[in-house]
């Protein structure tokens, strides 16, 4: 979900430009600053790979992170002007939300945020998978190599 | 130019996780027991901590970690109270992180604390997302935001060990089904504390202080069983 629809402290109303201003600037910031470390993530990697551009970066985001995949891109797209990953393209594959039962160890999906375990029916805590936010591989182009590999 | 592929296989919030992990070892080390508290903006977090504070004097040493997106006013309030309060104004940040936390944490003289509370940035969403190093997350959702809210976030009902419903005294004059809350939030978390509370009248608010005193000394204890050990 992003920060817009959270119910939060954006200052929506007052109806001056300056408010409306600021609203916009706060609203992205949340998708803004995960946007920024998957940025240094992604530049870190393309130095350690000789990379000149990345085309494609594949990322794995849980279906109960609370992460808008269209706010991350719009975040993302603007961070990374005039650096090698400028105009990459972010495949956001969704992990669905996966819990482990502590007594019978049953692995299930978790549906309408329905924490329970369908068999012995007690509350299950442990997530396997749904928090997910991974950056999962890069794609892109990397310098002529010199010879040496 | 070469075409390649790279896998990489990194969290994205690895520099977080990392501080928040580092953040908890030293609190660990201090012995104090650390509260992420979090709510929509107006559900009662500041007035809650208030009549925490009251009801623990003179048996345990609270400090606050006051995070708004601007201005000092939660901090004042707090230490009018005679408390340690240290204020973070994210500046536009709709949550807090484990380096805020950190930087904070060193203007507090925390070998000299029981409890610490971070008072989190109003908002429902983003800062479930981030860890801070606390040991647990307790969140207040106050009645005249209605019955709903456990539907449409889940993520922070489902990581919060309490729940505190705040304004139980405002229920003969609103639609609000209680009933209906603690249904929904079971399913997100069936391990749950819920308490309910009116921060005006005072009522149900020595549930939640037992509660507390109970987890201040559960941490005092482990580090006791350590220091023996």
């Amino acid at each position: 979900m992003p920060c817009f629809a959270a119910g939060g402290d954006h200052p929506r109303q007052g109806g001056s430009l300056n408010d409306l201003n600021s609203w916009h600037e706060d609203s992205i910031v949340h998708e803004l600053s995960i946007a920024q470390s998957l940025l240094e993530i992604v530049l870190e990697e393309s130095r350690k790979h000789r990379m000149t551009k990345v085309r494609v970066i594949r990322l794995q985001v849980g279906e109960l992170a609370a992460v808008v995949p269209d706010s991350l891109m719009f975040c993302f797209g603007m961070i990374s002007e005039n650096t090698v990953a400028c105009g990459a393209i972010l495949e956001i594959e969704a992990v669905p939300v996966v819990a482990r039962c502590s007594q019978c160890q049953l692995m299930f999906e978790v549906e309408n945020h329905v924490f329970s375990c369908p068999e012995c029916d007690v509350p299950v805590m442990d997530l396997v998978s749904g928090r997910d936010l991974s950056v999962m591989s890069m794609e892109g182009e990397r310098e002529e190599s010199d010879g040496a590999d | 130019m070469g075409q390649i592929e790279v896998p990489v296989v990194r969290n994205i919030l690895q520099a977080n996780e990392r501080l928040a992990a580092s953040n908890r070892r030293r609190f660990q080390e201090a012995g104090i027991y650390v509260i992420n508290l979090m709510s929509s903006p107006g559900a009662g977090k500041t007035s809650l901590l208030e009549k925490t504070i009251d009801g623990l004097a003179g048996q345990l040493r609270m400090a606050v970690i006051e995070g708004d997106i601007q201005s000092s006013h939660d901090a004042e309030r707090i230490r009018t109270k005679g408390v340690q309060a240290v204020q973070i104004n994210t500046e536009g940040g709709c949550h807090l992180d484990a380096n805020m936390i950190q930087i904070a944490v060193e203007s507090l003289e925390l070998e000299n604390l029981d409890v610490l509370i971070i008072e989190n940035v109003g908002n429902l969403v983003c800062p479930a997302e981030f860890d801070l190093g606390e040991h647990d997350k307790v969140m207040i959702l106050s009645v005249t935001e209605g019955d709903d809210k456990p539907l449409k976030y889940p993520l922070m009902f489902q990581l919060s060990s309490v729940l505190v419903i705040n304004k139980v005294d405002l229920l003969p004059y609103i639609h609000c089904d209680v009933q209906l809350i603690r249904e929904r939030t079971r399913q997100l978390n069936g391990n749950q504390e819920i308490f309910e509370v009116s921060c005006t009248s005072g009522s149900g608010m020595d549930l939640w202080l037992e509660w507390l005193k109970k987890k201040v000394q559960g941490v005092k204890d482990q580090l006791s069983r350590q220091g023996e050990a």
